[in-house]
Parts: C-alpha cells; structure tokens; sequence
C-alpha cells in the first residue's frame, strides 16, 4: 500500500555546483597528504553511520573534504525525478551504492493527462548502473518505464541482487519478470505495486529457482494474469522467511487457504479474489478458513477482497483485533457487513475503504478505531453525477472518532465549509489533507458558498500539514488562506479552482517550503507564473495542464531560468505552433533539455 | 468605457468542455440529471445514465477526473458489468455437479423456458410449483441470489423483478432446498 507515500524532502542535492576538482582530487600519495589522509579515513567512518538523506546533504556541503568523503559512503540514493540529474553525474559522484530510488513521471500522468510514452525510461539507468555499481543491490522505481531487457539487466549485471520494487510502472511482462525471477538467486523482495504488467503468456512463478528461496516479500495483487498455482504453493512452500505476499484477483478463497496454511509467519497479507473459484469441486468440503487466520498470529496488514463475496468476511474475525492495516478499497461492501469487522479493530491505523459503506459506516470506524492515522475513502462509481454515498456526515464523524489522524484521502460528491473546519479543529496532527468533492466547482451544498473557509481553516489549524489536494468551488480567497498559513506545504493540488492570476500569485508568492506543484482547468495564466521566478529552483516541479497559459509566456520563464526544463506537451490533436500551452511541466535540472523528447513536447 | 465590451474574456479563456457550453448551464445542466439519493438498481441507473449520454453533451466525463488511477476504476467496473451489459449473463450453479455454467437470462421470455432451459442444460428435473409449498416432488430445486445477498427461490417474485434483481443462480439438492430463506 504505498500510493504517493510521503518523503522527507531535502535541500536539493542535485543543484551543487561544486567545481569538478574536488571530485578528482584523491587523497593518498605523498606525505604531505597524510594527515588528509588521516582524517579522511576517519571522516569515512563517521559518516557511514548517517544514513537521513538531509544530514548527508548538509554534511556534503561542509567542504570540499566532506564532500568527498560523503560521496564515497553514501550508500542510498534517492533522486525525486529521474531527469533533474543524469545517470553519469550520480556514477561520477558517488562511488558505492547499494540502494537506488528513482521517480520519473509526474503524478498526473497516473490519470491519463499525459500521453503515453512521454519518457522516465529507466533503461540509460540501468545501463549506467551496472558499469558503476555492479554490487547493486535494490532498486525501487516509481511511475517509470521499464522494459523486459531493463529486467534482464538487473538479474545478469548485478549478483547478489536483492530488492526490485516497482511502484505505478509500465513498459515490461511477464515474459521479463520470468527471466528476472530465475536469474535473481539471492531475491529477497519482488513488490509490484499498481504496476501495468503485459500479459506474454508466461508461466512466471514457475521461473523461481529451486530449492530454498530467500524471499521475504512477493507483491504481485497488479499483475493481471493467471499465474501457475501450483507453482506458487511450492515457492510459499520452500519461502520459510516469507513475510509478505499479496496475491492477485485469480487466486480463489479456496487456494488462499492452501497458502496461508504454509506461510503462517506471514505479517503482511494480500488475500486476492476472496470468492470460491469457478470450477466448485464435487462434495467439496469448505476448508477452515477461520482457522488459517487465527494460525497467523503476526499479520498486521490485510489487504486484497478484490472480487469478495461478503460471506466469507467472517473468516478474518481472528486477526482483527491486531491488524494495524486494512484495505477494503476493491471491497464493495455495505455499512452492516463493515460493522463485525471494524468493531475488533482497535489497533487499526490505516483503513483504506470503498464509499459503498456509506456515512454509516464511516460512522463505526469512528467509534472504534481510535488510533487511526490514515484514512482513503475511494468511490465505487467515479463519475461526476454519481450518487453521493459518502458526505460531510461521515467526515465529521471521523474528525470527532478519531483524533490522531495524519493523513485523510475522502472522494465524495458534495461536501460542506463546516465538516471541514470541524475536521480542521478535531485532527491537528494532520499532515496530509486530500478532500475531493466529484462534482466539479459544487459550493458547500447546506450553504450555497464557496468552499474557502473549509480549505481555509485547515491551512490555519493544521500546523504539520505538508500535503494538500482542493477541490469543490473555490475562489481566490482559498488561495490567499494557504498563502498566508500554509508555511510547511510541499505538495499541492489544484482542480477546477480559482477566479484570476492572484490565486496562483498567492500560493507562489506565500509558500516558501513548495516543492510539487499540479494544477488544471484553473484560470491562471502567464502573469501568475511570472511570479514563482523566486521560486522555481526550489522547487521539484510545476505542472500546469488546461489553464490560461501561452507558449510565449512559458518562453519568458525559459529563458529567465536556464536550469529549469521548460516542457509544452501537446495532446494528440494539436497543432504545433498554437500559441497556447495546453500542457506546461517544469522541472529544475542540472542537465538541460533532455535526450529523449517524443513529438509531442516540445522543450522550450 | 466601451473598450470592455471588445474584450471577449470568455472567448478567450482555455477550459475543457464543448465551445458554446458555460459553467452555468453546466451546473444547471448537473442538478436536473442528479438521480435520486436511494442506491438504484444498477440496470434501471443504466437506462437513466444511456439517455444523459445522448441528451446534449454538456457533462460528458471529463479526462483524468476525478482523480482515480484507470486500475483502480476498472478492477470495480469488471464486478458491474457482469450483471448491468445487455446480455443479462448469471453463473448457475447444482450442488454436486463439478463445473458451473452461464445463462443469459435476457433470452427468456418467462420461468417456464428458464426452467426448462436449465433442466436441459445439468440433466434434472424441477417439481411442480407452487406459492405455498414451493417446489414439490423433486429432490432439486431452484434458488437464485439477489442483489441484497439474499437467497430466494425461482418462481416467487414476478419475472421483471427477477431478471432485474438475480445475480446467480444455483439448484439446491436434497434438505438444503428445505427452510429456504436461511444463509446458505
């Protein structure tokens, strides 16, 4: 469960200009180095212990020395977007690392704004990688393209591989993953996580080698094929440190069980279809299911019920009373099938859930589940004129129930300023606040105004909010509230909101820790842009797509900043001289304009 | 000052949305298709959503909103369409046989031919019906789940309703078929 999980973000790494001396000064040779030489090594000692990618930013820059130093024992690298820095740049600077995470495409892409093939290939990654680090040992790529040979790569380049984590990737299959799974010997971690993965027919659990596995965890709820179950069985069964495994949507109840009854250890647990199969075996006897939770004395995480059939939820009554974690989010199920389940659930902290349970059921979560932190309600039916199963009742039943709450993510219709200033005043320790009313532009449906004063009142009482997503009609108002409160935002996101350039001014002009910024449909234009110039370099991008912007404008930025990438994306049917900007994505780089441009952007 | 007049600021402004539409009559346009807040059958919803489709295009979908990635959106419209596409396909089921089979129960004019269509379909025979006792003289008898999880008998509620409300279909055997209505 990791959708756009929050990182500490640093000051930017990939923006030292330190001169090219440094890196290749060494410091052994002749006596008058030794006492560099000295402290280098002892440097080197000290600093393997730091491990925040803050202290290791802020210990590089001390001096050149440090610097060196640093370079040498970072050991994990995290690069928020894969075209901010080059693949020769990081294997120039950092000599041994043994942990890669890469980020490649802006978040909106994940809802179709971006045509496809717009780049974040992983493969010059990759390629680079294996030269420079050949004792690489986890990979964790989010929102990439990755191939088959890229999956190649990691298992013949780099022994000992260990961890490939791909989250919200596309471009390989399962003819890919069988290579990489068989070559992979040391494999401890393979997570697949709202990944697109092509179908090519090939049988590749079977591929796991045998004898003795070393995997820990195996994520594959995404993959949108038949996998070979018999083969699973036998890889759970010879996986004794097997602690995660979340299976996908064509592993029936009845083979569920066959697995958990090998893998009682499990603490993480992805229950896949959660329905009887089709092929319903004569005079079958229904296994104890109830049975096969209570022997998993450690889960914690439940997830999965993608194709559920509400009878079998009992089953689950074991393990509740220690789940810290619950996703019902492919659940459809109703407010009095929640109840019996949500009521043992008094250590839960993250509930993830479809609106199917109505305000009812949100109701209930309030009354147990005090220690919540993160909340998704999701919509069964994700269209603008859908009926409103969820409301303003439900989230104030949650601000009143659960008070430690950090992180809310709420789909619904229609919404009011009141339950929003109530959750603002019951939940101060939030951090993340994501309200999505459906309908576009509706106003507060008991009062007819817009929604302002809710959004407002978050930004003034939330004093930890970093996270922010608006929605519903909002004037410019909104945005001089989360101008003038909204000192630690880092990320925000903007739909169909906004009067006039002075919204976006707002925000530019008032929110000095602003790294991501994604904005459409909201009338801001080139006057608005002009004013984050202070900013832009600060900051990891701006996206702004169906606004009020022309192509001269994002020029004018261009040309005032040359380590900003400026980036017009055109959709499929436009021409390539209109003057507005249909797409804007600016980044800033130490790299300018990429290599790899499609048709479709241009690079201004 | 006339100049104000000149300045077409609509004209100019980039929305998404067919030209000659505006955020009034869109939002007008949203409060007379708003169905009612009671959950509808997902067939009769369907029937009111094809006519929005074709009625002019002032809300048609708009790309990317809201916000849910295509994954998600899809893996919950695969369970809909099993019952709300126009070939009404259910999943029939016989205690005791090894493999299920599927009936589209469009074709069916009325629980005579269903009936019949099933007893050649997994080689048994119904009993005679009636309001009172249900089915009698045969060891199988027809039961079907509706939309509120319930598990009714074939026959009892008029054939409409039936179409509409059935999600599957299975022929209990034996005493199960007895004290019918109980979770299975």
């Amino acid at each position: 469960m990791s959708e756009d999980d929050e990182r500490q973000q640093s000051p930017p790494s990939d923006l030292d200009f330190v001169s090219t001396k440094a890196r290749n000064c060494n410091a052994t040779g002749s006596g008058s180095a030794y006492p560099d030489q000295v402290l280098n090594n002892v440097l080197e000692n000290v600093l393997h212990f730091l491990t925040s990618k803050r202290d290791r930013n802020a210990a590089s820059l001390v001096c050149k020395s440090w610097y060196r130093v640093e370079a040498l024992t970072r050991s994990e690298l995290l690069i928020g977007n894969c075209y901010a820095v080059s693949p020769a740049r990081v294997t120039a600077r950092f000599a041994r690392v043994r942990a890669l995470h890469l980020k490649g495409k802006p978040r909106f892409a994940d809802f179709n704004l971006m045509p496809p093939d717009w780049g974040a290939h992983f493969n010059p990654w990759a390629l680079a990688m294996a030269k420079a680090y050949p004792w690489l040992e986890k990979v964790h790529l989010k929102r990439m393209s990755v191939t088959d040979d890229d999956l190649v790569t990691l298992a013949e380049l780099f022994l000992g591989f260990k961890e490939l984590s791909l989250v919200c990737c596309d471009g390989f299959g399962t003819g890919g993953l069988a290579i990489f799974v068989n070559k992979c010997r040391q494999l401890k971690v393979l997570d697949l996580i709202d990944s697109e993965v092509t179908d090519d027919d090939t049988d590749w659990i079977s591929c796991f080698p045998e004898g003795e596995s070393h995997l820990e965890s195996l994520i594959f709820d995404c993959v949108e094929c038949h996998v070979n179950f018999e083969a699973l069985e036998r890889l759970v069964a010879r996986s004794p440190s097997l602690k995660k495994l979340r299976l996908n949507r064509y592993v029936s109840i009845e083979q569920l069980y066959r697995l958990m009854i090998r893998a009682p250890q499990l603490t993480h647990l992805g229950t896949g279809s959660f329905s009887p199969s089709e092929i319903a075996g004569q005079g079958d006897q229904e296994p104890d299911y109830v049975n096969a939770f209570a022997a998993c004395k450690s889960l914690v995480c439940l997830s999965g019920f993608r194709e559920i059939i509400p009878d079998y939820l009992p089953a689950i009554y074991p393990v509740c009373a220690n789940l810290t974690s619950l996703n019902f989010s492919y659940a459809n199920i109703t407010a009095e099938q929640l109840k019996p389940i949500i009521s043992k659930c008094h250590k839960l902290e993250v509930f993830w859930v479809l609106d199917s349970i109505c305000d009812e059921g949100l109701q209930a979560v309030a009354v147990t589940c005090k220690e919540l932190r993160e909340l998704r309600v999701f919509p069964v039916d994700a269209r603008e004129d859908s009926d409103g199963l969820v409301s303003d009742v439900g989230l104030r039943a949650i601000s009143e129930g659960c008070r430690k709450l950090q992180s809310i993510l709420y789909f619904c219709q229609q919404m009011t300023n009141a339950a929003v200033i109530a959750m603002s005043k019951n939940c101060p320790d939030l951090v993340v606040f994501r309200l999505c009313i459906m309908g576009r532009r509706r106003a507060d449906h008991v009062t007819g105004e817009p929604m302002d004063d809710g959004f407002g009142a978050i930004v003034m009482n939330c004093k930890k909010l970093t996270r922010l997503a608006v929605s519903g009609l909002l004037t410019d108002k909104a945005f001089d509230y989360i101008g003038r409160h909204g000192k630690l935002i880092r990320t925000l996101s903007v739909a169909f909101a906004g009067d006039s350039d002075i919204g976006l001014k707002y925000v530019l002009e008032g929110c000095p820790q602003l790294q991501k910024l994604e904005i459409r449909d909201s009338p801001f234009g080139d006057a608005a842009l002009r004013s984050g110039l202070h900013h832009y370099y600060n900051m990891r991008f701006l996206w702004m797509s169906s606004c009020s912007l022309t192509r001269h404008g994002c020029q004018e930025i261009a040309h005032a900043m040359p380590h900003l990438v400026v980036e017009v994306i055109r959709s499929a049917d436009e021409e390539e001289m209109d003057t507005a900007a249909e797409i804007l994505y600016m980044y800033r780089s130490l790299e300018g304009p990429r290599t790899d441009v499609p048709k479709f952007v241009t690079i201004l | 000052m006339t100049f104000e007049k000149d300045i077409n600021i609509d004209a100019t402004e980039l929305r998404l949305g067919l030209p000659g539409t505006s955020e009034e009559s869109e939002r007008q346009a949203s409060t007379t298709l708003r169905i009612s807040n009671k959950r509808a059958l997902p067939s009769v919803a369907d029937e009111k959503q094809c006519d929005q489709e074709t009625a002019p295009p002032t809300k048609a979908q708009v790309v990317g909103w809201p916000p849910i990635r295509s994954y998600r959106k899809n893996n919950l419209q695969t369970k809909k369409t099993e019952v709300e596409t126009s070939g009404m396909y259910v999943k029939v089921s016989m205690d005791g046989a090894p493999y299920l089979r599927k009936v589209d129960l469009k074709i069916y004019k009325g629980y005579p031919e269903v009936l019949k269509a099933l007893e050649d379909m997994f080689k048994f025979k119904v009993g005679k019906y009636s309001e009172r006792e249900g089915y009698n003289g045969s060891e199988f008898v027809p039961t079907y789940e509706d939309k509120d999880g319930d598990w009714m008998l074939v026959g009892d509620v008029p054939w409409e309703m039936f179409v509409n409300s059935c999600k599957r279909l299975r022929i209990m055997k034996g005493s199960e078929a007895r004290g019918l209505g109980c979770v299975v």
